[in-house]
C-alpha cells in the first residue's frame, strides 16, 4: 500500500489517498478538483493586488523555502539572480528525480500535478519568463501523459497562454520527455537534454541564470520547491515559515523507503524529529533494530542509526551529524544488512551513471567499483580501506559537477562509520553479518554476484 | 520509414521549442520511432536525424547515451526491474531473481521465442513501492511480489 501521512500539510492538504499504485484509480489530480481545493487562488491573488515581480520575490525570500532538489539552495535568491528586461527567459522544473531513494516528485506530478504548474506560473511572472519546461524522468511515461493533460487544462482554463487571466501576462509552458540518465537530473546536464543533446553538465560559471536554456537566461528549481509556492503566495512567506523552523522554511516531504513497516511520502514540518518520522512508518519492519540511516538519498553519507535517533529533519541538524538533508530520502537499513554489499551496489550506480568527462570521475568511480567489489567477495587487501578512501578523497573537488562528490561521499563514510566490517571481510573473506541474518532481512542474499562472501 | 502517426507524434513536439531548435525533440522522436520499430537500428536513427534536420552523429550520441533506447532488437515485451539499493531492501533482487528463474533468462537475454527480454534498472523514483519493474519502457508495475509477477507474464499475450 502506498502511504502518505502528513503533519500540518501545506503540500499534500486535500489530496485524494491512493490505496494502490493503479493510475485509472487515482482521482483528485484535474483542474476542478486542485480548484475546489484553493487552486489557482495564489496566481490569481497576484494578478488582482497586482504584486510586482519584485514583491512575490520577496514573499517567496520570507519563506526561506530551500530548495528541495538537494542542494537546499533559497529559491527567492536564485530567483533575484535573474537579469531584468532580457526578452527571452526560461523557467524549467526538474522532475528527472533519479536520485536512488526519492520517490516524492512522482507523487507530486501523480496526485497533484496543477500545483506544480500554478509554481512554475508564478516564477516566470516573477522572473520574467516566456516559456517553460519540466523535465520529466523517463521512467514516468505514464506521468508525463498525465502531466500532459493537465497542460491542456490550465491552457483552456487561461492559466497559460497570451494574456494570462487577463493581466498581460504571456506564458506557455511544455512537457520533455526523459530517458534514463541519472545524470541529466544535474541542472545543466538537464538543460544539454533539452537541447537535444548528450547530457553532460557544463562547466560553472556562467550559472542557468546567466547562460541557461539555448544560451538565455534560466531558472531551474525542483518540483516540489514549484508545488511549494501557491501555499506561500496564498498564506504569505512568513506562515510557510512557520510551519518550519528558522532558516529552515515549510514542511517537506520525506521519501522513506527500506526496512520499515510502511514504506511511502510523509510530509511533516522541517525540524521534526527522525524518530518521530520513525514512529509514522510504522516503526522497524520485524521490531528489528536500526543499524544506519541515508538520510537524503544515496549521494548524501551514511549515518549510524543512534546518531540519526538525536538529529531532527532539517538541513542544519543533519549537517551538524554529518550528512546532507539532500532530496529528502531517507533509506533507512537494519542489522540484517551487510554494509559492503550495500555500498557495492551504490557504487556500481555511479559508475555506470558518470558521464565520463572528467577523468576523476569516469577513472575513480570505475576504481572504487572495483575495490569494494573485490572486498566483498573475499579477495580485499588490507591496504584496500587506505586505498579507498585516498581515491574516493582525489575524487572530490576535481570534477565538473557534483557526481563525483556524489559517489566519494557514501565510500567515505560507509568505510568511516562501519570499518570493521570492512575489515572484516578481509581479514575473514567473509561478511560479519551472519547469512541466515541477512536472509531474515529480505536483502540480497540470493543477489548473482558469484563467488560473494555472503 | 515510419508511419504517419508516428510522424504525427514527432511533429507535436517539435512544436513545443523555438523554431530554430527541432534537435530539441530528438529524445521524444526516438521514443516514438523505437515504439514503432522495437529498436533503434542506424538507419532508423539517420532517417530521424534527418527529420529533424540535425547531423545523424549527434543523433546517435543521443541514442547511445540514455539508457532506455535499444539499439539492438529486443523481445516483445521488454522487463527492466530496478535493483538499486532502496529496493533491494525491499526485496527488488528476489524480485529479480524470480522473473529470471520464471523465464530462464538473465539479465541482458532474451527468451528463445523472442518473446521477453530483462533488464536490470537503476532507480525509477518509485522506491516506496518496492518491488518495481517497468515494462515496455512506458507501464511502471508496483509492488510485485511472486504473484503479481505471475500476473504480469500471463498477461503478456
Ligand atoms: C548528479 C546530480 C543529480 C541530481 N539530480 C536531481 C534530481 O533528480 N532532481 C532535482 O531536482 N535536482 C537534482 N540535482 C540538483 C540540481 O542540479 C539542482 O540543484 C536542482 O534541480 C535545483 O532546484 P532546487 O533549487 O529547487 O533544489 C542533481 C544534482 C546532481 C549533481
Ligand atoms: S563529475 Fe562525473 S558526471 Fe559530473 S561532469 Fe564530471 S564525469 Fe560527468
Ligand atoms: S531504488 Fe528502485 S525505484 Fe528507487
Amino acid at each position: 500500500m502506498a502511504i502518505l501521512e502528513a503533519i500540518n500539510p501545506a503540500l499534500t492538504a486535500g489530496w485524494h489517498q491512493p490505496d494502490a499504485w493503479h493510475m485509472d484509480r487515482d482521482s483528485g489530480w484535474r483542474l476542478k478538483d486542485y480548484e475546489a481545493r484553493g487552486g489557482y487562488q495564489a496566481l490569481k491573488k497576484v494578478f488582482t493586488d497586482k504584486l510586482s515581480q519584485d514583491q512575490v520575490i520577496a514573499e517567496v525570500k520570507a519563506s526561506v523555502l530551500r530548495g528541495r532538489g538537494g542542494a537546499g539552495f533559497p529559491t527567492g535568491l536564485k530567483w533575484s539572480f535573474m537579469p531584468k528586461g532580457a526578452p527571452e527567459k526560461y523557467i524549467v522544473c526538474n522532475t528527472d528525480e533519479g536520485e536512488p531513494g526519492t520517490f516524492k516528485d512522482r507523487d507530486l506530478m501523480r496526485l497533484d500535478p496543477h500545483a506544480v504548474i500554478e509554481g512554475m506560473i508564478i516564477a516566470a511572472f516573477a522572473v520574467g519568463a516566456v516559456r517553460g519546461y519540466n523535465y520529466i524522468h523517463g521512467e514516468i511515461y505514464e506521468l508525463y501523459q498525465r502531466f500532459e493533460e493537465a497542460l491542456a487544462e490550465a491552457r483552456a482554463a487561461g492559466y497559460l497562454g497570451n494574456n494570462i487571466l487577463g493581466s498581460g501576462f504571456d506564458f506557455d509552458l511544455f512537457a520533455h520527455q526523459g530517458y534514463g540518465a541519472y545524470i541529466c537530473g544535474e541542472e545543466s546536464a538537464l538543460l544539454e537534454s533539452i537541447e537535444g543533446k548528450k547530457g553532460q553538465p557544463r562547466f560553472k560559471p556562467p550559472f542557468p541564470a546567466q547562460v541557461g536554456l539555448y544560451g538565455k537566461p534560466t531558472t531551474i528549481n525542483n518540483t516540489e520547491t514549484f508545488a511549494s509556492i501557491p501555499y506561500i503566495l496564498r498564506q504569505g512567506g512568513q506562515a510557510f515559515l512557520d510551519l518550519g523552523k528558522a532558516n529552515n522554511g515549510g514542511t517537506k516531504l520525506f521519501s522513506v523507503s527500506g526496512h520499515v513497516n510502511k514504506p511511502g511520502n510523509y510530509e511533516v514540518p522541517m525540524g521534526t524529529p527522525f524518530a518521530k518520522l520513525l514512529e509514522m512508518c510504522g516503526g522497524m519492519r520485524g521490531g528489528r533494530k536500526l543499524k544506519a540511516v541515508i538520510p537524503g538519498g544515496s549521494s548524501a553519507p551514511v549515518l549510524p542509526g543512534h546518531i540519526m535517533m538525536d538529529c531532527t529533519l532539517d538541513y542544519d541538524s543533519i549537517a551538524k551529524a554529518g550528512s546532507m538533508l539532500g532530496s529528502g530520502a531517507v533509506i533507512v537499513m537494519d542489522e540484517t544488512v551487510c554494509m559492503v554489499k550495500s555500498l557495492e551496489r551504490l557504487s556500481w550506480f555511479y559508475y555506470e551513471e558518470s558521464c565520463g568527462q572528467c577523468t576523476p570521475c569516469r577513472e575513480g568511480t570505475g576504481w572504487l567499483y572495483k575495490l569494494i567489489h573485490r572486498i566483498e567477495h573475499g579477495q580485499g587487501r588490507p591496504e584496500d580501506l587506505d586505498l579507498l578512501d585516498d581515491v574516493a578523497k582525489k575524487i572530490m573537488g576535481r570534477t565538473i559537477c557534483a557526481l563525483g562528490d556524489a559517489a566519494a561521499l557514501p565510500v567515505i563514510s560507509f568505510v568511516k562509520h562501519f570499518r570493521s566490517e570492512f575489515e572484516y571481510h578481509i581479514e575473514h573473506k567473509q561478511c560479519l553479518v551472519p547469512p541466515d541474518v541477512q536472509k531474515a532481512g529480505s536483502t540480497f542474499h540470493t543477489r548473482l554476484m558469484a563467488g560473494a562472501t555472503c | 520509414m515510419l508511419s504517419e502517426a508516428t510522424l504525427k507524434n514527432i511533429d507535436r513536439e517539435v512544436a513545443k521549442y523555438p523554431a530554430d531548435q527541432k534537435q530539441s525533440a530528438v529524445m521524444a522522436a526516438l521514443h516514438f520511432a523505437q515504439a514503432e520499430k522495437g529498436w533503434l537500428s542506424r538507419d532508423l536513427i539517420g532517417y530521424v536525424a534527418q527529420y529533424l534536420g540535425m547531423p545523424e552523429m549527434a543523433a546517435y550520441e543521443v541514442a547511445t547515451f540514455y539508457n532506455m533506447y535499444d539499439l539492438k532488437p529486443v523481445g516483445k515485451y521488454k522487463i527492466t526491474v530496478c535493483t538499486n539499493l532502496p529496493c533491494a531492501l525491499s526485496g527488488g533482487v528476489h524480485a529479480a531473481d524470480y522473473v529470471k528463474q520464471k523465464l530462464g533468462i538473465d539479465f541482458n537475454e532474451t527468451t528463445p521465442d523472442g518473446k521477453f527480454t530483462l533488464k536490470e534498472g537503476e532507480c525509477m523514483g518509485a522506491c516506496g513501492d518496492a518491488p518495481v519493474m517497468l515494462v515496455n519502457n512506458v507501464h511502471m508495475r508496483s509492488f510485485m511480489t511472486p504473484e503479481e509477477i505471475d500476473k504480469l507474464i500471463a498477461e503478456c499475450k
